[in-house]
């Protein structure tokens, strides 16, 4: 539960840690999008930190190639990505239909490799890892989801001409952020 | 010719500056700048692997087949990304621990992709590393300048040196949400300029 407050409000993973940024300012135009990404990464996000926390406990450490981490991680989740397209195709067309173009972004969405970089760094166990991830990805979604909110009415806002578009919508994510700091003492 | 290998070189720092034109790479690019140095080290750790793969995937162009390029891409880069990974960690340990993460992520990192997808695929050898090395230097030249930025506002430091008293600085733009508000004001200085030297 700690671990779940804190990855959603007092560390969220892109207003305090600075992940997914890509992401966060590309798909964030409408609510709908912004939907789709979240949980197209959430269910990703999930898996992937399963598989690369299970490849590095009993592949890389007992062989001491943790130095190999970054490639077979990238490699892990490129696979993954690809996997699970393949899979959500044939079982459910409808999920497909709705995550499908979000699904090979999400190889270079860098929280993916980022979290599960992190659940070996902290050296957590298999269901703390679980939990960090989900509530890692909730906390994307929340920042993702209500930053496309934030974004539709700026469209309808007289904004100067050589602020409109990512300028302001960096200014907008700093305002967000600062909201979110708001969080951090609640957790220590 | 030779104007041409020149052009290559200035575009990545000008026209095509990727932190303030194409909008790639902003992880990094907000997450290391809290300080000067941070965010020039992390611009030259890009930089080295942007150039080292670009050279490495124009020579492998011919042999990599066209389906299976992008994890061909991401191999060559995630070797490179370790290589740097490990001298960082040997030799500045101090400034592995402030960048953390952050060095691992370079992997994801959108510019790098970027470039071996749109350059480095297509042209010869010598033209990719001066797009690598181009590119490379306007993404250092961006974060070194973030960074400053938020070191001076945030602290009333220029590269640890004092250029006024600690406690006027407002510590929000070394935090996360300055970064933000800090990049954007940039962005729009540099839209502001633009827009202006075409007049």
């Amino acid at each position: 539960m700690l671990i779940f407050v804190a990855a959603v409000f007092v560390n969220n993973i892109v207003l305090a840690q600075f992940l997914g940024i890509c992401p966060f300012l590309g798909v964030s135009k409408k609510v709908e999008t912004a939907v789709g990404m979240s949980a197209a990464v959430a269910f990703v996000m999930t898996i992937a930190t399963l598989v690369t926390f299970l490849m590095q406990k009993y592949v890389l450490n007992p062989m001491h190639l943790e130095f190999m981490q970054t490639i077979s991680f990238i490699l892990i989740i490129a696979a993954l990505v690809q996997m699970v397209e393949i899979i959500l195709k044939k079982v459910s067309p409808a999920l497909y239909q709705a995550l499908g173009v979000f699904l090979p972004l999400i190889t270079t969405n860098c929280t993916i490799l980022g979290v599960a970089i992190i659940v070996i760094q902290k050296n957590f166990d298999l269901p703390t890892a679980l939990v960090y991830a989900v509530s890692t990805a909730v906390g994307f979604g929340l920042a993702l989801i209500l930053f496309s909110g934030i974004r539709e009415q700026l469209n309808l806002t007289k904004i100067p001409q050589s602020m409109a578009g990512t300028p302001v919508a960096l200014i907008v994510a700093g305002i967000l952020a600062m909201a979110f700091m708001g969080f951090a003492g609640i957790v220590k | 010719m030779k104007s041409n290998y020149l052009k290559t070189f200035t575009n990545g720092i000008l026209n095509e500056n990727p932190v303030f034109v194409l909008l790639l790479g902003m992880c990094p690019t907000l997450g290391t700048t809290s300080s000067g140095p941070n965010g020039m080290a992390m611009g030259l750790a890009t930089m080295f692997v942007l150039t080292c793969s670009n050279v490495v995937i124009s020579s492998l162009k011919n042999l990599i087949p066209d389906q299976v390029r992008i994890p061909a891409f991401i191999v060559v880069i995630a070797t490179f990304v370790t290589v740097v990974q490990m001298c960082m960690e040997a030799y500045v340990p101090a400034l592995y621990a402030s960048l953390g993460l952050f060095i691992p992520l370079i992997v994801v990192n959108c510019i790098v992709l970027g470039r071996a997808e749109a350059f480095a695929a297509k042209n010869g050898i010598f033209s990719s590393m001066l797009d690598g090395l181009g590119i490379g230097a306007g993404f250092t030249l961006a974060l070194t300048l973030l960074g400053s930025v938020r070191e001076l506002l945030g602290t009333g430091k220029l590269f640890n040196k004092v250029i006024y008293p600690e406690h006027f600085g407002s510590l929000i733009f070394v935090l996360a949400p300055g970064a933000f508000i800090a990049l954007g004001y940039l962005i729009v200085i540099v839209n502001k300029l633009k827009s202006k030297s075409k007049k």
